[in-house]
């Protein structure tokens, strides 16, 4: 939407926008991640909000200039609130004929094309599945079309540098962004401090990346390529200190906070796995503050480990995706059994098998839920967006220490990799959890199984504390005294004991809450949807739709108030990434027939894909 | 220090009823452990003992210790856990053929190639026991068991062979009902940094009878055992009247002292030795020679929970402790007035 215009010395127009998306789409190896990256890096700081989707194959190279190589980087940014990455994108940046092929069809109708024109040779087009050259038909001719010989430009500004051709090439993403700040009137300073700091150690590459991004600059500018360039506002943010992050870096800097905040050292046992090895790599750096990670043989021995840390005092975790999960099964049946804290992790992919790895999906809350052999509930969350899995992982430090039984956390690839500015909390507003490990045996000898009459928890005695001598073990426990129960009464209870309290953690949770109406709709969600879901809510309500929004963090339990709210709406629509499966959780739970909206493509939904089902449902206000 | 501790037997002996069949050998690897931990100078608090699934996997309930029973094969896992999140504790596995070297077999080679100070007892039956009697990655080629009625057709693992291509740096063999050379040798592997694997041959009276019958018959046994030591030749036989030399190529061959052959002709034992010197030693086996028992390596390596929190404290000390506001305001912020 153009607010104004304004036409600089220059004589280049100026538009303001309030809302902008833009796609960068390339080879593997044409580094568009970074480039996508950098952009949002350097929005982010001029002050707009803004949403990312990193889009990238499985392989680390497939062939190049392949259809299966393309990786995409999408960014919307505003100057009011934003919920998604964007569903259509208004600029898509095609490094070559394969990422125009896979990504045109997203393309707003009249929508802004830049083309690298260097990389349409007769090779490269039928790679791409080209018949004929598309810069040469008529078949770009409903966008505005910016060729630009990207590759030749690059190679001429870096001349001086007297670096080698295939060397030089690698450059050509910074000339990109450089041409994109210009077009969006961001400055380059963000981006030269990264390149300066970035690849100190290697002098001619920093100098061939400084010169690329200031000579696509440049480009833009001198020759008046563009003859409009556009700017987006900053946006009204609640004041405070923000900063850029994605999923997995917010889960890891949530879970140092809450080793700094329970006083205990982090330990993360875990094996490598898309979308969750990011996890590892973050918490891998932290260990001034005392944090060990391993990464074990196996997802198993991750869990093991972790468990056995807990067992010794530590705040444990294990980080996974789904087929990691299902390896863990075992494991976490015995987390649940010795009673521990444990926080598990789940970055859900595309399943099942090996699925979709680098795509996103929300197809593991069943198997959270129900995937262990015999009565095994365990608390289930999940975070709704890249900054919320802070939130949500220090959540889980609490729930996992305060009532010594494991926590499943969900999020998935969509959020664990696309970002999103996040106000910075004040540490010391950060709540203390306490922990407190047993050392008094309290009589003649410790009962390991004993309980807190409130929270059901038992204590949590470290090995290396005198007096406190105790087994735990996967065979069913006394009640009291923890040793080896077959007594059928004893077993009896002690299932219901470890059901209940899960059960009762719902007395210790905050009242859920409904954005928007109170009646007529109720669009109910968990998970990475709450972007989509709360623009399309938005959206709806402007239209003049009486439709609510809620969203569900805590999945087992559920807050107690969720029963009320679902029965005081006339319909509830649940749009999920997999087959329904919190809509049949709910049914179960609730006796409630409910609307599905099913969307399994390893793609988070559209805005409009939501609002259109809201339309269809919702009566008017 | 030993006596500063003042602790017995009785110390590590819980009130748990010991549920292992009558007569198996699994009582007297307990008897040895019991006697062997007041002797270690290590405080009763710092036992930890974690145990797969199996009957040997019992062992910690009968430990007045620090225990944990855990998955089936999954010890070694839970174990380096513990180790890692406090290297101050002495961490024991009591595992079994089934459990360490079949459906745990990829963590325990990895646990002996990360060198984790872990004291590994593995009671080999070469059965399966508590799930009554089906063999095991130890068993003989052509065993009849209720799993094989025709005669099992896998090659057997040798455990010490096994372990010394994991890069154990402390590799030993004991027998159950042989206590005093036991005893010795989980002094012996307590006593090493890093991760020690003690193959313990013990009998399965109800599924393996026998097994190890030439071991533990005091009549026979020392003709068929090589009680290794450090420095010393490699003599056996109940008159200690033969050696074990190598020919030009490389070959083991028992020789009968005399007649010109003297110990100076014979193999030395060095625990440091190497690999193919160690490797000939494990795979030594009756009928053709003695099997060895006693520390077979003992080598010198950087132990992986020291070494992970040494490098912790070198961060720490190169970089200062964490700060969490720093942390959380790493890699960009911006100010919304």
């Amino acid at each position: 939407m153009t607010i104004e215009s304004q036409t600089t010395g220059a004589g280049t127009k100026v538009e303001t926008l309030d809302r902008v998306t833009i796609r960068f789409a390339g080879d593997s190896g044409d580094g568009m991640q970074l480039t996508g990256n950098q952009f949002t890096a350097t929005t982010a700081i001029e002050g707009c909000d803004l949403a990312t989707f990193p889009d990238y194959p499985a392989e680390i190279r497939a062939p190049a200039g392949t259809l299966a190589g393309v990786s995409g980087f999408q960014i919307n940014f505003s100057s009011e609130e934003v919920f998604t990455p964007g569903d259509e994108p208004d600029v898509l940046v095609a490094m070559n004929p394969a990422a125009l092929q896979v990504n045109l069809k997203d393309l707003k109708p009249g929508g802004i094309l830049i083309i690298n024109t260097d990389s349409f040779k007769t090779n490269d087009l039928r790679k791409a599945k080209y018949d004929e050259n598309p810069l040469e038909d008529d078949s770009l001719s409903g966008y505005r079309t910016f060729k630009v010989e990207l590759t030749t430009l690059t190679r001429k500004a870096l001349e001086s540098t007297g670096l080698a051709t295939r060397d030089v090439d690698r450059s050509k993403n910074f000339f990109a962004l450089g041409m994109m700040y210009y077009l969006y009137n961001r400055t380059m300073e963000n981006s030269l401090e990264w390149i300066r700091s970035k690849f100190k150690s290697k002098p001619e590459v920093l100098e061939a990346n400084e010169l690329a991004l200031r000579a696509g600059f440049a480009y833009g500018e001198v020759n008046e390529f563009f003859q409009v360039t556009y700017q987006v506002p900053r946006a009204k943010l609640t004041a405070g200190t923000y900063r850029n992050v994605n999923g997995n870096e917010a889960l890891a800097l949530g879970l140092v906070a809450a080793s700094v905040k329970t006083g205990l050292p982090l330990f993360q046992g875990t094996y490598p796995i898309t979308p969750a090895s990011d996890i590892l790599h973050e918490l891998s750096a932290y260990k001034r503050f005392g944090v060990l990670t391993f990464q074990a043989e196996d997802e198993i021995a991750g869990i093991g480990a972790a468990i056995g840390a807990a067992y010794a005092g530590n705040l444990a975790v294990t980080t996974t995706s789904g087929p990691g999960m299902a390896l863990k099964g075992e494991f976490m049946g015995l987390a649940v059994m010795v009673e521990l804290p444990l926080i598990i992790i789940n970055i859900q992919r595309g399943g099942p098998s090996t699925g979709l790895p680098t795509k996103t999906e929300q197809s593991d809350l069943m198997q959270a839920m129900y995937g262990r052999h015999g009565e095994a509930p365990m608390i289930v969350i999940a975070a709704r967006s890249s900054a919320d899995c802070f939130d949500t992982v220090f959540e889980a430090a609490r729930l996992t220490t305060k009532y010594m039984t494991p926590v499943i956390l969900l999020s998935d690839g969509y959020i664990a990799n696309g970002s999103e500015p996040w106000k910075l909390p004040e540490v010391d507003d950060l709540e203390d959890i306490k922990v407190e490990l047993a050392t008094d045996p309290g009589g003649e000898q410790f009962m390991p199984y004993s309980r807190n009459p409130k929270t059901f928890a038992r204590p949590w005695a470290v090995p290396g504390t005198p007096g406190m001598e105790h087994h735990v073990g996967g065979l069913e426990k006394d009640h009291l005294t923890g040793n080896v129960s077959y007594d059928p009464e004893n077993h009896h209870e002690m299932v219901n004991l470890r059901r209940d309290k899960v059960y009762r953690i719902a007395d210790d949770l905050p009242a859920a809450e409904v954005e928007g109406d109170d009646s007529g709709l109720l669009v109910l969600g968990w998970g990475s949807t709450y972007g989509s879901i709360a623009a399309a809510v938005k959206m709806a309500r402007k239209q003049g739709k009486r439709v609510g929004h809620l969203h569900l963090r805590y999945i087992n339990p559920m807050q107690k108030n969720v029963k009320d709210i679902l029965h005081h709406y006339d319909k509830v629509l649940i749009p999920e990434m997999n087959l329904g499966q919190l809509a049949r959780i709910v049914h179960e739970r609730f006796q409630l027939e409910v609307h599905k909206l099913d969307k399994i493509q390893g793609k988070p939904f559209k805005e409009s894909e939501i609002l259109e089902k809201i339309l269809e449902l919702a009566e008017e206000n | 220090m030993t006596t500063e501790l003042k602790l017995t037997k009785k110390d590590f002996v819980s009130d748990q009823m010991v549920r292992w069949c009558p007569g198996c050998g699994d009582y007297s690897i307990l008897n040895a452990v019991q006697q062997t931990f007041p002797e270690l100078g290590i405080p009763k608090e710092k036992f930890v003992v974690v145990s797969g699934i199996g009957c040997s996997s019992r062992f910690p309930y009968y430990m007045d210790t620090y225990g944990f029973h855990s998955l089936h094969g999954r010890a070694p896992a839970i174990a380096t856990g513990i180790k890692l999140a406090n290297p101050d504790l002495s961490v024991w596995i009591a595992t079994g053929d089934g459990d360490a070297l079949s459906i745990g077999g990829n963590h325990i080679i990895h646990l002996l190639r990360r060198n984790v100070d872990i004291k590994i007892m593995m009671f080999d039956n070469r059965i399966y026991g508590l799930t009554k009697g089906q063999y095991s990655p130890t068993s003989e080629t052509g065993k009849r068991t209720k799993s094989t009625p025709y005669g099992s057709l896998d090659r057997p693992f040798r455990a010490l062979e096994l372990a010394l291509g994991a890069q154990a740096t402390f590799v030993a063999r004991a027998i159950d009902t042989y206590g005093a050379h036991l005893k010795e040798v989980l002094k012996a592997a307590s006593d090493h940094k890093g991760a020690s694997f003690m193959q313990i041959y013990q009998n399965c009276n109800i599924f393996n009878d026998g097994a190890f019958e030439q071991y533990r018959d005091k009549k026979v046994r020392d003709d068929n055992l090589l009680e290794l030591r450090h420095g010393e030749p490699l003599i056996f036989g109940k008159d200690r009247d033969k050696g074990i030399r190598t020919t030009d190529c490389y070959q083991p061959e028992v020789v009968q002292l005399g007649n010109g052959i003297t110990e100076k002709d014979l193999l030395v034992h060095d625990e440091d030795g190497p690999l193919g010197y160690l490797y000939m030693l494990a795979n030594l086996e009756p009928p053709d020679f003695p099997a060895p028992i006693g520390v077979l390596r003992k080598t010198k390596a950087p132990c992986f929970a020291a070494a992970a929190h040494e490098q912790m404290d070198y961060v720490k000390e190169k970089e200062g402790e964490g700060d969490l506001e720093q942390l959380l305001k790493s890699g960009g912020t911006w100010v919304v007035e």
